[in-house]
């Protein structure tokens, strides 16, 4: 009874809730058998099927659902308000006028995304319809893919994609390893090995695996692909026998079975629960400045929307209060209008001078802009120069939002490992109590042949310094993670070794760890495989020996160390521990710790990335101690990983020091350059690494981020030992001020390129206890603000020691403070992520660690050298053409209504709007839409090769230069300008008077019309008059828009279109260009619209002229004839294919 | 240029448009351009304005308001609403020859053509001959679409409503002789409006087409009235109705009425004393409107405008002192492609 109500408790809380969510772990019971009676109530709890749903909609709520999302884009929501008050009151413009394009739009894109969403369809049906085979009673039977649940042993075959996320049970190798490929998931294409939980894995046959009696808890689905915990219960002899189950148990959904005849596995996650699901969710949006500036322009326009409609609204009612302009006989009211009441008729006023200008909003820019960033985000993506020839990869975009970001960029926060440097190690030396050994004569990784392996620059050891060399050589040959590959079975070649007969490679996601190892076997000792949880390591005197691993305490970024427990053949049970000086040496009891030191530190001088080697010998007793430790940890279902973290710290402690390894690690190709070309461009770069402070810094005067004469400040826990914090921060920052202050004399009499710079090294430690709110009070809330005073003052920042969060953290208070500048995260290891993620643009470089950083980034590059095209070249043109796109259509657009707001003064208010129906339709859509998106895609102000060899021009963009108030409010002013030329131009030459010499008057549609073609040229001209760049790609948009103009035009006016109800534009365009006088007032009034911003642009740049102009002006002297021939040349060239 | 090396699959491809190295025409504003450039077009404007201001000059214009206001004026006992069938007489005297072609525009001030009620108030189809919208109307043209009783108003709609009735007739005096000055009213309203924008029904006699129908309330003869001496001079086609219909587009306008090329009066107007008779019908003061007649002959540029002339003129000019006014900061300031 008591049990049944435990377990009606359970279902009841289970089921209220409601939420799956609300229950932490999961319990699966394998092939749904019922656990033995007694151990724990059996709760059949609902899984989701196997149904992959990446569709977005069903055939039934495709319309309302894409109607309801399209609607939510501000852009179509103001075309929808506007459409629906045309519809509902009388407006001066037909609904069409906005309900074409908006229809148009909506049309389109509901067409694309139903299109894409069939597709989605077709594909997820294939996915869930594919047979997968299941294991049932005994039996291998074939089911769909869909219907697999909770709880199926599945069955998979080599070469087969995994149906949902499994529990390796077994596998066809003798070891119950499997190697999966997760390319699809993660990109990784190097085979990762997988372990079948210990106690099933010698059940290969589908009755033996049918025979499993099992339940698995385990966590609720997470996305995170590379977490996860939960625990098997095995019955044996209904005996619950409980194992941890980890990532490396755990097959994803989406990777694939390699080098492994068959596995069994039991599905635990299904259908959307799946890691690869759950990832589909998109990131957070990151906004550009642009676009943040774009709103706010948007703003502006909006409220002189309204005000210009609130304005005309009072003037109609205080110039209608005359009822004989009101309504003089002519022109009266039908009785509805009048019986209405005042208040809504100026209601209804307003909203139709709302609609009048409504134009003002460029609705169209939305598109255009997307359009520019989507096409535009190609030349990125097509750069034969950010090709890289060795990995054969190019550049990526994984956003195209924040192109023109990359032109904006003031802070560059780097990781070292991999992209500054290679992350290609190689093996210099090792040093074991202090004695050096350097493997010599390597040629391309490979030892040549009857060398005798050491050279060794130190005195010859004695005996006893033999012993502790040899264990030295075992434990870097033992505390790895490195597996070994025979060539014919592993795809992608990485790194080879002679053994032998047949040749193999190590492979590690760690690069140190190959080339310890690798370095190693040119010392003698060879690491040969791991079989049967041995390793097996071939002597110097080629004598196999054996090594049973008891336990792998990993690596973590947080200890930065770690070590494998192992018995050898002797029965003596050592643990051997690897990892970074700084959290070795606290935890050494014994050993030449100076002399190694000594070497450690010279070592890491010269740049080299060191690691300490230490031992400790355990017994029995401890041994026992160490497994319950750890096996408590691992069965954890909450706070494994703390739970973990404290074990290891418990274990690894009273260690010996054996020595240290130094490997190097070489600066990537034109990494130097481009660290300079980014500093001369503006740009302070922050070096944020995990490793050491003199290897880093030995990087950083390589790379040239420190120079000479930069002068270093050290904020390290070293120096804040001796003195406090505050007195260091005040020492800094004051050291800085005085310079600066003196400085700014310096310059003033020319002297700018001589000055020191500052270069900052602070590390984890100092950093956290800079960031620390303050506890104190006031006092040490200051720190931040002191901390960020002096790293404003220096070029150069190398943040060392930095876990991955902290690098975060940093960009996050750079990001905030107090001129928002905009950052930029470039790195390439999966610790990266969080920085790539928190920065304004985050790069990720296609390394050797994985695809983790390319996946979460913005772009991603092969190496760090194509940063310097992307940001000096791409991400200039991106600025350069997005803040004129910007501009330019807010300009465009004030001209275009502008004038209709003029004319309602001399037609009573009355909403007479001044263009065709077809002008106000297709001014932005079609007469003036293509130029500037041409235009925002190829121009190019000054060439490419200048950009990249100058990198100052940098400067001339920096902090949105070009979409400041005061550029904005001169393109509107420009705009306004034009607008009155134009309208009072026509309305001086329209004044009583005729235009053509048959005597015939002119009606208000030519006027309009006048102003429109006046306008539309102007606009076009303006844009010509700004592109420095013209291919014949502009020539043919920008002519041709202004012919089609003309064409249009023609047709419009030449036929009575039977469709319309009104033809009020027939003939029109032709009468006005059958004018002599019209033909004139065109040409003088463009002339006086443009007369201004030429004039404006030829003074500035000879009083104020910028670098930018300054270089275009100069090219222009020295190269205009030679380069003109050439490009005839060129020309000539072409036309003659 | 070739390349040897193994191609990857992944290259991008190695075109100009792709590698934005397209060739270009690559210009700067710069003063070496813009200072000749500003030059040449200053003068040219200046030639053109120049020319422009001498045409306009020579172009002769006389404007005569009509409306009575004015105690003096003949025309002031027709103010009187009550008036019906009212002529005035306006005398005026010529002192040189007035060129002809001469135009006889009327003109209007005041007069809001262009308000929106007004303008959409009217039935293209109906004026088109469509003979279902002779008996519905659009609803454009309310409230001029029913009569009182409900029958259809054609044409309907407050522009064709409000047409203006003036008639005018001139007389030279000589020797205290009144001469008839002939008027043409051919061509003056667009060709395409006469030929093709309005059309009247396809029905003889034209009468027939209307039956069932009212004129517009304002009217005193209905539109197969207007001319009954040509029959392309009647009804829709009327050119006097075609004139109307196009509204003007400010509230000060004139519109063209008749010319003046016949007869004796092929050369103009010779000097000597005029006498216009007027018909006076058409109520302007409860808006304050005015009436006027104007005479004026044209030139190729069309009717008297200065305007144009000055604006050519003053814009050449600021070319003109604008280039000069770069060369200074040329000289001062020293481009950087001096050094």
């Amino acid at each position: 009874m008591g049990m049944d109500f435990s377990t009606l408790r359970t279902l009841i809380s289970r089921y209220c809730v409601g939420e799956e969510n609300w229950v932490d772990s999961r319990t699966v019971y394998i092939s749904h058998k019922e656990p033995p009676p007694g151990t724990e109530a059996f709760i059949q709890q609902r899984f989701p099927d196997n149904r992959i749903v990446s569709s977005k909609y069903t055939f039934w709520n495709f319309i309302p659902k894409n109607m309801f999302e399209q609607f939510r884009r501000v852009a179509n929501f103001y075309f929808l308000v506007i459409f629906l008050v045309q519809l509902i009151i009388d407006t001066p413009t037909s609904p069409i006028t906005s309900g074409l394009p908006l229809f148009f739009v909506i049309t389109v894109t509901a067409i694309k995304q139903g299109y894409e969403d069939w597709l989605r369809h077709k594909a997820d049906n294939a996915v869930n319809k594919c047979p997968v085979h299941v294991v049932q009673d005994g039996k291998v039977t074939c089911k769909q893919s869909r219907k697999l649940r909770v709880g199926d042993v599945v069955f998979v075959t080599e070469d087969e994609t995994f149906p949902c996320d499994l529990i390796l049970l077994s596998s066809s190798r003798d070891d119950g390893t499997c190697f999966v490929t997760t390319a699809s998931l993660d990109g990784e294409s190097s085979h990762k090995t997988y372990y079948a939980v210990q106690d099933t894995k010698a059940y290969k046959t589908e009755e033996e695996v049918s025979s499993i009696h099992a339940t698995i808890e385990c966590e609720q689905p997470q996305s995170d692909l590379y977490k996860f915990v939960g625990r098997i219960n095995i019955y044996m002899n209904n005996e619950p026998v409980a194992r941890p189950l980890g990532s490396e148990n755990l097959l994803l959904r989406g990777a694939t079975l390699k080098n492994t005849e068959y596995i069994y596995a039991v599905a635990i996650y299904t259908g959307m629960e799946t890691k690869m699901a759950l990832n589909y969710q998109s990131k957070s949006q990151k906004r550009s400045a642009v676009e943040k500036s774009m709103n706010d322009y948007l703003v502006v326009y909006l409220c002189i929307l309204i005000s210009k409609a609130i304005i005309n609204t009072a003037l109609k009612y205080v110039w209608q209060a005359d009822p004989n302009r009101d309504e003089p006989w002519h022109n009266e009211r039908t009785e509805a209008e009048r019986q209405r009441h005042i208040l809504i008729r100026a209601f209804t006023d307003f909203l139709a001078f709302m609609v009048l200008f409504n134009y003002i909003i460029p609705v169209s820019m939305y598109v255009t802009v997307e359009m520019q960033k989507f096409l535009g985000s190609y030349f990125i993506l097509w750069d034969d120069e950010m090709f890289d020839e060795e990995l054969g990869e190019r550049a990526v975009v994984n956003t195209s939002d924040l192109n023109e970001e990359l032109g904006q960029v003031e802070y560059v926060f780097t990781d070292k490992t991999g992209t500054l440097t290679e992350n290609n190690m190689e093996f210099i030396e090792c040093c074991v109590d202090g004695h050096v050994y350097v493997p010599h004569a390597i040629c391309n990784g490979q030892v040549m042949p009857g060398s005798d392996t050491i050279d060794m620059i130190d005195t010859s050891p004695g005996p006893d310094a033999r012993d502790r060399e040899e264990l030295f050589f075992r434990a870097v040959c033992l505390c790895h993670t490195v597996q070994v590959k025979e060539e014919e079975t592993v795809d992608g070649i990485k790194h080879g070794i002679h053994q032998g007969k047949s040749s193999s490679f190590y492979i590690s996601s760690s690069p140190d760890e190959v080339a310890l190892v690798e370095g190693m076997n040119r010392l003698g000792f060879t690491y040969l495989r791991q079989k049967d949880s041995h390793m097996e390591i071939l002597n110097r005197d080629d004598k196999v020996e054996r090594f049973e691993v008891l336990e792998v305490l990993s690596f973590d970024s947080v200890r930065r160390r770690m070590s494998v427990i192992v018995r050898c053949s002797t029965g003596e049970v050592y643990l051997f521990c690897k990892g970074a000086d700084s959290s070795i040496f606290p935890r050494v009891i014994s050993g030449k710790v100076d002399q190694v030191k000594a070497r450690v530190e010279h070592n890491a001088v010269e740049g080299l990335r060191t690691l300490c080697v230490a031992y400790r010998c355990l017994s029995p007793e401890q041994y026992q101690e160490v497994c319950h430790l750890l096996s408590r940890a691992k069965l954890a279902l909450q706070d494994r990983d703390r739970q973990l973290a404290e074990a290891y710290d418990l274990i690894e402690k009273d260690l010996i020091l054996l020595g240290a390894t130094a490997v190097e690690d070489r600066l990537q190709e034109k990494a130097a350059d481009t660290i300079e070309s980014l500093h001369k461009a503006g740009m302070k770069v922050w070096v944020l690494t995990g490793d050491k402070m003199e290897t880093a810094s030995a990087t950083c005067y390589a790379s040239k981020l420190f120079r000479r004469n930069t002068q270093i400040l050290e904020l390290t826990t070293k120096r804040t030992e001796e003195q406090s914090l505050h007195d260091v921060l005040f020492d800094l920052s004051r050291t800085v001020l005085r310079h600066y202050g003196g400085m700014t004399r310096e310059t003033s009499s020319g002297l700018s390129d001589d000055y020191t710079d500052f270069g900052l090294i602070i590390d984890g430690a100092t950093l956290t206890a800079v960031m620390r709110p303050g506890q104190e009070g006031s006092n040490s809330g200051n720190y931040k603000e002191l901390f960020l005073d002096i790293c404003r003052n220096c070029s150069a920042v190398l943040c060392c020691r930095m876990a991955p969060l902290q690098k975060a953290q940093i960009v996050k208070m750079i990001k905030t403070s107090k001129e928002h500048p905009i950052t930029l995260a470039i790195g390439d290891g999966a610790n990266d992520v969080s920085m790539i993620q928190e920065a304004h643009v985050g790069i990720g470089i296609m390394g050797k660690e994985g695809r983790q950083a390319v996946r979460n980034s913005d772009y991603a590059i092969p190496k760090f050298k194509h940063l310097k095209k992307m940001l000096l070249v791409h991400g200039h043109y991106y600025y350069i053409r997005v803040s004129e796109l910007v501009q330019y259509f807010f300009y465009k657009n004030v001209v275009f209504i502008f004038p209709q707001f003029l004319y309602q003064f001399f037609c009573g208010f009355s909403q007479q709007p001044l263009y065709d129906t077809a002008y106000l339709t297709l001014y932005n859509i079609s007469f003036t839409s293509l130029p500037i998106l041409l235009y925002s895609l190829i121009e190019q102000h000054i060439n490419a090769d200048i950009l990249k060899k100058d990198p100052s021009l940098y400067k001339d963009i920096a902090k949105n230069s070009l979409l400041k108030w005061s550029s904005f409010i001169y393109w509107t002013a420009l705009g306004i300008y034009d607008a009155i030329v134009m309208f009072f131009g026509a309305y001086f030459l329209f004044d009583n008077t005729t235009f053509t010499s048959n005597g015939q008057m002119f009606g208000n549609w030519t006027f309009g019309t006048l102003v429109f073609t006046v306008l539309v040229f102007t606009v076009t001209f303006k844009l010509a008059l700004d592109t420095h760049y013209w291919t014949w790609i502009n020539h043919f948009v920008i002519w041709g828009s202004l012919l089609f103009f003309v064409v249009f035009s023609l047709l419009w006016g030449g036929i009575i279109w039977p469709f319309l109800n009104y033809q009020r534009m027939y003939y029109v365009f032709m009468q006005m260009l059958s004018s002599g006088p019209a033909w004139l007032s065109i040409i003088l009034l463009i002339t006086t619209c443009l007369l201004p911003d030429v004039v404006k642009k030829v003074i500035c740049r000879a009083l104020w002229p910028t670098t930018t102009e300054r270089i275009q002006t100069k090219r222009r002297c020295l190269a205009s004839e030679p380069s003109t021939i050439f490009m005839l040349s060129q020309t000539s060239s072409r036309m003659s294919f | 240029m070739v390349r040897i090396k193994k191609e990857s699959p992944d290259r991008p491809d190695n075109t100009a448009f792709t590698q934005q190295r397209l060739p270009a025409w690559q210009p700067i504003l710069s003063a070496g351009i813009v200072i000749p450039g500003f030059v040449l077009i200053g003068l040219a404007f200046i030639g053109v304005g120049v020319g422009l201001f001498i045409t306009s000059r020579d172009i002769q214009v006389l404007e005569i308001d009509y409306t009575g206001t004015d105690q003096t004026s003949d025309c002031n006992k027709c103010t009187n609403p009550n008036t019906k069938n009212c002529v005035c007489t306006l005398s005026f005297n010529i002192d040189t020859l007035f060129k002809g072609p001469v135009f006889f525009y009327y003109g209007l001030t005041n007069y809001f053509q262009n308000h929106r009620r007004y303008g959409v108030s009217r039935d293209y189809k109906q004026l088109y001959g469509d003979l279902a919208n002779f008996k519905d109307p659009s609803t454009d043209c309310a409230p001029y679409r029913l009569d009182s009783r409900n029958n259809p108003i054609v044409p309907c709609g407050s522009v064709a409503n409000s047409l203006f009735n003036d008639t005018f007739k001139l007389y030279q005096i000589v020797n205290g002789q009144r001469n008839v000055v002939p008027f043409d009213g051919k061509g003056i309203a667009w060709w395409t409006d006469y030929n093709v924008k309005f059309k009247n029904p396809d029905v003889t006699p034209l009468q027939n087409a209307f039956n069932g129908t009212v004129k517009p309330l304002f009217w005193t003869k209905a539109v197969y009235e207007l001319d009954f001496s040509d029959p392309s001079n009647n009804g829709f086609i009327n050119q006097d109705f075609l004139v109307w219909m196009r509204r003007a587009a400010l509230p000060n306008f004139r519109k063209l009425y008749r010319r003046i090329a016949e007869e004796n009066y092929t050369n103009g107007l010779p000097a000597g004393n005029y006498s216009l008779e007027i018909s006076y019908n058409y109520p302007v003061l409860s808006f304050n409107g005015r009436k006027k007649v104007v005479f004026s002959n044209v030139s190729w540029m069309g009717g008297k405008n200065d305007f144009l002339g000055i604006a050519y003129l003053v814009i050449g000019s600021l070319c003109v002192v604008m280039s000069v006014v770069m060369l200074i900061v040329y000289a001062k300031f020293k481009f950087p492609e001096d050094d």
